[in-house]
């Protein structure tokens, strides 16, 4: 809602507040003011000229020399604007003016012409183009014929304004008019606002005898008001009510339609003007629309109907889809003589439904679908048709065409004094709720302890104590609301077991190198289900804004393996991210995507670089299992879970290892698959998912301390020969079971592949350690617990001591 | 025999002086003290000696070796620093050449955020309270007074998966959710988490994006408690020098609805490009929780009240850390997201 300051000085007088701190407090006290605008720009010498003569510019077609009475004297204009006349009163910027932007005017030499100031249009002094009345879109603006050269030009086009940019919320339709915002700026000053004089004399013609009026739908439109005037002469509006509208942000079409628009703004009910003779029938009967109606609307759009839609029709055919936009075959043109001025009130929920589906938003609609004031339809009405009648010297018929069942009373809404104190935490004397409640113009009853309030009826939004609570509050300041904390019971704070954990994950990974990412839920439905831990239907939308953000993704990694791309491709030499997130599988019995947070990692290039003493490394397997492997060790885990070779879709074959939990399958960890690298512009990757959850809420033993060793532990280091296809895991999972209680640790500590060794053969080396906690072991303890070992590695590992 | 004893004492010593290096020394000890050396011979040999000579020459030899043993140790102390001194110089590195480095990664910046605001509260006695992010509308919508055809409902555009079921707009679902599950008793939560709407991408909108927000109820809670809880947010938040002030909002969910500004941390209200020159900085949307709200999810609103807040911590990230574009949160741009390593307490 745009705010004329000088429009508003109509209805409410502001006592010389500047308009900046009465936008400030407007703001502070319940309607954010989103910007004010200075209509002058700075601009200076700019003043009414008259052009006395105007003559072809010798040396080009498109210029026109033109001598311009400016008050103190004729002078020189060159004009390149098609439509400038000898006789016109036009808008000069005179030597030395400053116009929007910066432009300074200066004297120049036009093609050998002198020209001594610019003849302007609207658009050269910060009139939006789409403003400018359509006659003065392409040229230079005509100025009234009284104009007086020399006069202010500024002055004249009202452009020594400052609007006020009001950024209205849903509840606050009532601001939606200059009434409305008078009421507001009324109640926050405390002053009386004054509403327009209606009086006319009508003629002694009925308006009933001339017009009929059916209305079919009495829930969509409760009340129907039609004013007809006879006998108006369409014409360009004066000038003081063109520069309103543009101010308003509303472009000047002729006298009748910049009514009906002006009272939109000033009383926030939208009107709408009806050529009387095209209507045809002399009937208007307002219905919802039938299957496939069609109806072109003034913007000459062709636009189908459906049943749900409400129309004004002239008893055959639709004329205005209501509340929405008016039908282009009864459009008040240059020759009409009749209007049908119609004020009515739709249902918000129809109008609003109805401009949706026709994506056709109006400044009539967006009023109509919040709920406009039902003690202003007919108000609205008589103002167009006094209006209409002075400036397009029409006469009014005796009477207004109408139906009415609209319910106009107030809402009544009881709350005491104390529980609007006791909401706010002050102590707010009721003498200064009572004086508020004058200010804002609600009817109110102090009795028994209670203020009985009648809410206005412009006031859609009061319904209950806590809006009145709402409103003594803003009036009176929310700077006098004191500080106070919550009192009773004091309560625990504190992450829930799961969120700590979370926590400790996120923190261990970032201290074992990676950086934590965030990345889309939404992807491409190719890629949802890509790198998946289990295989479920995927969650996608109705009406996705691109192919690409239409699925819930099932894993973490196809976006991960994105920022991996993105960081290469700006010559990062190490990538190594995770991030935790819900991914979204199947279906709950609610009906929702089964959520499971899971964490991913992602690792390429450099690792180590601590060249001066050549020790160098770039990310490999065991880089991130040895991530994972830290990671599961954190949480307790370690004892319960296991690596297996396998192979997973979009990995390398050889190289992926799926990760199971008390083996129960969690994830997995591997390189990224080279077809896969080199469709991603990536060198050797590595990957990383798990269900985080499941990780997290695994039930673990309370910690218990174990006696550190008082007795030496004896190490015995083995070297075997295998099949260059056996798992070093396997081989070390056999020692651990065959080697009893006194079996503390067994490590593995060298791998040989190299030619020493037989064909298809390797060398794995481990070191196993002996304890007891109880006493010093002996070595015939020893030697039978290690002997015990060997045989179990011969029989059931095929391995062989290496000599 | 003296005259034999003087003169071993006269070569040790000038064997002492002459030794250059801690082992040299040793084997003058050796050589002179030692088991097979030749004051130790002399001390034997007494045997031979007329038991009355024997004590004085026993007590001769003792002086000897002490005062070999004497200059021998002294001789020992100052090449034992030499060596010393040698051997430092030596091991001598150039400690300007880089460390090993230890590689460490960092939280993402609005999950720095997020934590901080979670752990100030959490100080304050809240509990963190988490949802799924696909949501029923009724928890979505409905449940926040926000009934289908509700003209707010505009002020959110949503992603729908079907006609009941969406992605999450808010993190106020989650409130909705919990006030269910409390029924009627007291409540003091905060809900981070992810968020969707139908935006296209750019510097200043993502379609994905995060949420913080807080609800209490209970009994008596008024809008006072609000502010003074705003207020510690503030000052902990961005500085023990915040003021905060309050304006009148809309929030279908709240009412009194209103929004949040801090003064400026960057000019301290005097105005600059950071508040627009206004001084005032908006910060986050609270109000009181408007009794249907209550009422949907069983609450006596009669009897309990409460507020909630909630905020971006986007945009908070965006003022604190001065960064112009939001879409480098979701680009992961390691040159970005390393930026947020060092601690800030």
């Amino acid at each position: 809602m745009l705010v004329s300051t000088k429009w508003l000085a109509d209805y409410i007088d502001t006592k010389g507040i500047a308009p900046a701190d009465l936008a400030e407090m407007i703001t502070r006290s319940g309607i954010e003011v989103d910007a004010v605008i200075d209509r002058s720009h700075g601009m200076t010498n700019v003043v009414v000229g008259h052009v006395l003569e105007r003559v072809k510019h010798p040396e080009a077609d498109k210029l026109a020399i033109c001598q311009v009475d400016v008050g103190e004297e004729v002078t020189q204009i060159i004009c390149g604007a098609p439509n400038v006349a000898a006789g016109q009163k036009v808008i000069v910027a005179r030597p030395g003016a400053v116009l929007p932007g910066g432009i300074k005017i200066k004297k120049a030499k036009l093609r050998g012409e002198e020209s001594n100031g610019m003849i302007c249009s609207l658009q050269e002094l910060a009139i939006e183009g789409k403003l400018v009345p359509k006659a003065y879109a392409e040229g230079i603006y005509v100025l009234p014929e009284d104009s007086q050269p020399g006069a202010d030009a500024l002055e004249l086009l009202g452009l020594n304004d400052i609007v006020l940019e009001l950024g209205l919320t849903p509840n606050r339709s009532d601001a939606m008019s200059m009434l409305g915002v008078a009421y507001e700026v009324g109640a926050i000053i405390s002053e009386e606002m004054k509403y327009p004089e209606v009086n006319y004399v009508s003629s002694s013609e009925v308006a009933e005898n001339v017009l009929k009026l059916r209305v079919e739908d009495m829930d969509a439109n409760p009340m129907y008001v039609a004013k007809v005037v006879k006998n108006v002469v369409i014409g360009e509006s004066p000038l003081w009510l063109q520069q309103r509208l543009m101010a308003a942000g509303v472009r000047p079409h002729n006298n009748v339609v910049d009514v009906t628009n002006y009272v939109l703004m000033e009383y926030g009910q939208p009107l709408h003007a009806f050529d009387y003779d095209r209507l045809q029938t002399g009937e208007i009967v307002v219905r919802t629309a039938h299957a496939g109606e069609k109806i072109t609307t003034l913007d000459d759009q062709e636009r189908e109907l459906q049943p749900h839609h409400l129309v004004i029709t002239n008893g055959q055919e639709a004329v205005a889809i209501a509340g929405v936009m008016g039908g282009a075959n009864s459009e008040v043109h240059e020759g009409t003589t009749t209007v049908v001025i119609e004020s009515a009130y739709f249902n918000s929920a129809s109008v609003r439904q109805t401009s949706k589906d026709h994506n056709l938003r109006s400044d009539a609609s967006s009023r109509f679908e919040k709920g406009v004031d039902p003690n202003r339809v007919e108000a609205a009405a008589e103002r167009a048709a006094q209006l209409i009648a002075e400036l397009a010297g029409g006469e009014v018929l005796h009477g207004s065409v109408k139906v009415d069942e609209l319910d106009k009373s107030q809402k009544e809404v009881v709350v005491s004094p104390d529980f609007i104190n006791n909401r706010l935490g002050m102590k707010i004397p009721l003498e200064e709720m009572t004086s508020i409640l004058t200010r804002l113009k609600f009817d109110y009853e102090a009795a028994n302890g209670l203020l009985y309030i009648n809410a206005p009826t412009r006031r859609q939004d009061i319904q209950i104590e806590e809006d009145i609570v709402e409103e003594i509050a803003r009036i009176y300041g929310y700077d006098e609301i004191p500080m106070t904390l919550p009192v009773g019971e004091t309560t625990q704070g504190g992450l829930t077991p799961y969120q700590a954990q979370r926590r400790i994950v996120r923190n261990y990974l970032e201290s074992a190198g990676l950086h934590q990412a965030i990345t889309y839920s939404l992807t491409s439905k190719e890629l949802a289900q890509s790198f998946a831990l289990e295989s479920a239907p995927v969650t996608e939308l109705l009406m996705p804004m691109s192919e690409e953000r239409s699925t819930l993704r099932q894993s973490l990694i196809p976006h991960l393996l994105e920022a991996a791309t993105y960081n290469v491709a700006r010559k990062a030499d190490s990538v190594t991210l995770f991030e935790t997130g819900s991914v979204f599988l199947g279906e709950t019995a609610e009906g929702l995507p089964h959520e499971e947070e899971h964490v991913a990692a992602v690792m390429t290039g450099k690792w180590l670089d601590h060249s001066w003493q050549g020790e160098r490394k770039t990310v490999d397997f065991f880089v991130l299992k040895g991530i994972v492997e830290g990671l599961v060790a954190k949480l307790g885990l370690d004892q319960f879970v296991t690596f297996e070779q396998a192979q997973v879709d979009g990995l390398h074959p050889g190289r992926t290892a799926v990760i199971k939990l008390a083996g129960k399958f969690v994830g997995f960890v591997g390189q990224l698959h080279p077809t896969e690298q080199k469709k991603r512009d990536l060198k050797e990757t590595y990957v990383m998912e798990l269900n985080l959850a499941k990780l997290v809420t695994f039930s673990l033993e309370p910690l218990v301390y174990t006696p550190v060793p008082r007795f030496p532990s004896i190490t015995r280091d083995i070297a075997l020969v295998v099949e260059r296809g056996q798992a070093a895991g396997a081989l070390q999972q056999i020692i651990r079971s065959a080697g009893g209680k006194l079996l503390k640790d067994v490590r593995i500590f060298d791998l040989y592949e190299g030619d020493k060794m037989e064909p298809g053969q390797k060398s794995v080396a481990f070191s196993l350690t002996y304890e007891d906690p109880e006493r010093t072991l002996t070595d015939e303890e020893v030697v039978k617990a290690h002997s015990k070992v060997l045989k179990a590695l011969e029989e059931q590992g095929n391995a062989q001591l290496r000599g | 025999m003296e005259a034999q004893l003087q003169q071993l004492k006269q070569e040790a010593i000038d064997q002492v002086q002459n030794a250059s290096t801690v082992k040299e020394l040793q084997d003058v000890r050796v050589a002179y003290l030692g088991k097979k050396g030749p004051i130790t011979d002399l001390l034997k040999g007494m045997g031979k000696l007329p038991a009355e000579e024997r004590p004085k020459m026993g007590a001769l030899v003792n002086v000897v070796r002490e005062e070999v043993t004497a200059v021998l140790d002294e001789r020992l102390v100052l090449l034992e620093e030499v060596a010393i001194q040698q051997q430092l110089a030596n091991e001598s590195i150039d400690v300007t050449l880089p460390g090993r480095p230890v590689k460490t990664g960092n939280h993402h910046p609005l999950t720095r955020v997020i934590e901080e605001i979670e752990d100030l509260f959490i100080n304050m006695g809240y509990q963190i309270a988490e949802g799924p992010e696909v949501e029923k509308d009724y928890y979505n919508f409905e449940a926040l007074n926000l009934p289908k055809g509700h003209p707010a409902r505009d002020m959110q555009d949503s992603f729908y998966i079907s006609e009941d079921i969406l992605l999450r707009t808010h993190t106020s679902p989650v409130q909705a959710r919990t006030m269910e599950a409390k029924g009627g008793e007291p409540i003091k939560i905060i809900c981070p988490g992810k968020v969707y709407r139908r935006d296209s991408d750019d510097a200043t909108h993502s379609h994905q994006f995060t949420q913080i927000e807080g609800l209490v109820i209970g009994e008596n809670i008024r809008m006072s408690d609000l502010k003074g809880t705003l207020s510690i947010f503030a000052k902990k938040m961005f500085g023990d020098d915040r003021e905060i002030r309050l304006r009148p909002s809309f929030f279908p969910f709240t009412e009194p609805s209103v929004e949040m500004d801090i003064s400026c941390f960057k000019c301290g209200g005097s105005g600059c490009n950071v508040c627009k020159k206004t001084g005032w900085i908006e910060i986050l949307g609270a109000g009181m929780v408007h009794p249907n709200v209550l009422e949907m999810a069983g609450y006596d609103s009669k009897k309990l009240s409460g507020f909630a807040f909630g905020m971006g911590p986007e945009r908070i990230a965006m003022l604190k850390y001065g960064v112009e574009d939001i879409r480098h949160f979701y680009t992961n741009d390691v040159r970005f997201v390393s930026q947020f390593h060092r601690t800030e307490v």
